[in-house]
């Protein structure tokens, strides 16, 4: 566990799509060199709440502080110049393009001298900085120059991981990692994971998959119909109980909601 | 750990080895499959006249590619958005007889007029550009509806005459000039060094940023081999009546325009947003700046290539810039391996496949085939190739590359 203020603060944020609550009154806090977990079932805000943060949505109320200082996000942009990354799903990476050009894109290293009336790349300089970065987190890819389209599942995400970090973010937002990779492949995603919290950053993780959220997770923290349903310290907790606040069976639910409890766990 | 470590290392290399051998087998070599493809057209047209692989003929069949690949170079940027350009045939009809009649009817300086003329190429182009990434009217359709207004605008323009003769030696002069003797080999020798020196250059900052550098024996053998085809052609060329100037001004600027494909940030986010792009949008790239700059510099290189195809049959008319010239400028790029499906491809192939083109074209003149013989060669040739492109992507994605 970390100690010290939160790198990021979210307290009481509610946002409203339509007839939708999404989320209502939500307190999130991630602190620097902490790995948080964060679950739910579908549509418990899991999500949405994310994409608060990322500046894709901005909350209809609450607050956010960074690093203890209140910050308002209502763009992208705004996340980004916090230094707040998301990695989403989808990955957004271009598969014709190689590794070195998919870090940089967007963000290319222009050469120093004439090169720069035609803003030429700077190939050696990204291909050495690539190098370093992926050397550093200990990821394995054949060639720094394969395209990405050849690389697996989990190289991929390793890649999308890697280009989030080129911003020097302080706060990392993971949506299902490891959503659709096999053991191996996830277990390189997880030490991707610890790499980052070695580095002192903050770390959300999204994910369904709870054996994976227990295995890298400090915490977790569920959310259930768009409300806190739970917070957990994953040495000091067990997966039932977990599972519990996840369905809103059984356990310290404090909502008065178990009228409805058709779901089971796992 | 340092055992593990040689391991992975041994396994890159291995992984390297089998990704460059499925690189040749899945056709992303494209080009040397299309130089073969050559070869073999050569041959075969080789060994039913022989006068097809004379200094003449071969002459004759570079002047006559210029134009139609200078089209193609802008083709090639549109194809590797994903997307397509139907109109640059108009418009390089419309191009030629802007500068036709500035030049004849006006008195115009040569040069304005060829400057105004290729301005009107670039205007059209970021015009069409605009249209399809502000509206998201599909490229197709703005284009094709370009395709008839400009031609509609070439008769415009030309008037009642409906032909110009251009007699300026120094619009005539781009497609009839020649560099022989001394100058060629002069020429040959500037661009064997140009070529060797980028080479050098290129090593020693791989190795100055403590990369894996190309081996010396790699380098020799490439620039063995553009010096050897330099030095080929100079020598064939100046056995008849020189270098042409309209083939200088093709390369220049397909070297020019590959450089600004690979080596710039523009040239990355062409290829970004053609790969994926969403992708391209989340990175921060201005999606359309791209299409727009991208449909513009189409509109200008077409108007480049017919300027270059009307200083060589010295006239403009109401037929410039039709029939199939459309058709074969956006077949030779596809033929020599540049995807319509977007993101792979170079600029190179606008060159090969007006080659692959022009030589079946100027094979089956020789041979004093109709053109319904021709037309249905040619059309055989493009078939193929789409087949091969679809084939290869077909595999790539079998193999899970998309």
């Amino acid at each position: 566990m970390a100690a010290g203020a939160p790198l990021l603060e979210l307290k009481g944020v509610s946002k409203r799509f339509g007839p939708v609550q999404a989320l209502d009154r939500v307190d999130f806090a991630v602190g620097a060199g902490e790995v948080i977990g964060l679950v739910g079932d579908n549509g418990a805000g899991k999500s949405t709440l994310v994409k608060t943060i990322a500046g894709i949505h901005a909350a209809d109320a609450g607050t956010i502080a960074f690093e203890g200082q209140g910050a308002s996000i209502s763009k992208p942009q705004d996340a980004t110049e916090l230094g707040i990354a998301t990695v989403y799903q989808d990955l957004a990476l271009c598969d014709n393009l190689d590794v070195v050009a998919n870090l940089f894109l967007g963000r290319e290293q222009v050469s120093p001298g004439p090169g720069q009336v035609s803003r030429q790349l700077d190939e050696a300089k990204m291909e050495h900085q690539t190098g370093e970065l992926l050397s550093n987190l200990a990821v394995t890819i054949p060639s720094l120059r394969s395209e990405v389209g050849t690389l697996s599942g989990g190289q991929r995400q390793q890649v999308a991981v890697a280009r989030s970090l080129l911003g020097e973010p302080r706060v990392v937002l993971l949506d299902e990692p490891t959503a659709a990779l096999g053991v191996a492949q996830t277990a390189q995603v997880l030490q991707l994971i610890r790499r980052l919290r070695e580095r002192e950053l903050g770390v959300v993780v999204i994910s369904h998959n709870l054996v994976d959220v227990f295995e890298v997770a400090d915490r977790i923290v569920v959310l259930r119909l768009g409300r806190n349903a739970g917070e957990f310290d994953a040495e000091a907790t067990t997966e039932e109980h977990v599972v519990s606040a996840i369905t809103g069976v059984g356990a310290e639910n404090k909502n008065g909601e178990n009228g409805e409890n058709g779901e089971e766990g796992r | 750990m340092s055992a593990t470590a040689a391991a992975a290392e041994t396994e890159a290399k291995g992984s390297e080895r089998r990704e460059t051998l499925r690189r040749i087998l899945q056709g992303d070599l494209a080009s040397l499959r299309v130089v073969i493809g050559l070869a073999l057209i050569w041959v075969i047209f080789q060994s039913q006249n022989d006068r097809f692989l004379s200094a003449e003929n071969l002459t004759n069949l570079m002047l006559q590619i210029t134009g139609i690949a200078l089209i193609s170079i802008g083709i090639v940027y549109v194809l590797l958005l994903g997307e397509i350009d139907l109109s640059v045939g108009a418009v390089s009809g419309l191009a030629a007889a802007v500068m036709a009649v500035l030049n004849v009817k006006h008195g115009w300086n040569p040069y304005l007029a060829i400057a105004a003329a290729i301005a009107v190429g670039l205007a059209i182009g970021l015009l069409q550009g605009f249209l399809f990434s502000r509206f998201g009217v599909p490229s197709f359709v703005v284009t094709l509806a370009g395709l008839l207004a400009w031609q509609g605008a070439l008769l415009q323009v030309l008037g009642s005459t409906g032909s110009i003769n251009l007699t300026d030696p120094k619009i005539t002069g781009l497609a009839n000039t020649f560099y022989d003797g001394a100058t060629a080999w002069i020429l040959a020798a500037l661009v064997i060094a140009a070529f060797g020196a980028l080479l050098l250059l290129g090593h020693r900052r791989r190795v100055a940023a403590g990369l894996e550098a190309e081996s010396p024996t790699g380098m020799l053998v490439r620039f063995a081999l553009v010096a050897a085809v330099t030095i080929a052609a100079v020598a064939v060329l100046n056995s008849d009546r020189g270098i042409p100037l309209a083939l200088l001004i093709l390369l220049a600027f397909v070297v020019g325009m590959e450089y600004v494909a690979r080596r710039t940030t523009f040239g990355r986010h062409v290829f970004a947003v053609g790969g994926n792009a969403e992708a391209a949008r989340r990175a921060g790239i201005s999606v359309n700046r791209v299409r727009t700059v991208v449909f513009g510099i189409a509109g200008a290189m077409a108007a480049i290539g017919g300027i270059m195809i009307a200083s060589r049959l010295l006239a403009v008319n109401q037929g410039s810039g039709g029939s199939e010239l459309l058709l074969l400028a956006i077949a030779g790029p596809v033929i020599a391996g540049t995807s319509l499906f977007g993101g792979r491809g170079s600029v190179w192939t606008a060159l090969l496949g007006a080659l692959v083109i022009g030589s079946i074209s100027n094979g089956m003149d020789l041979l004093a085939l109709s053109s319904a013989v021709k037309f249905m060669v040619t059309g055989g040739v493009l078939l193929l190739a789409v087949i091969v492109d679809a084939v290869a992507r077909q595999q790539r994605q079998a193999s899970g590359r998309v």
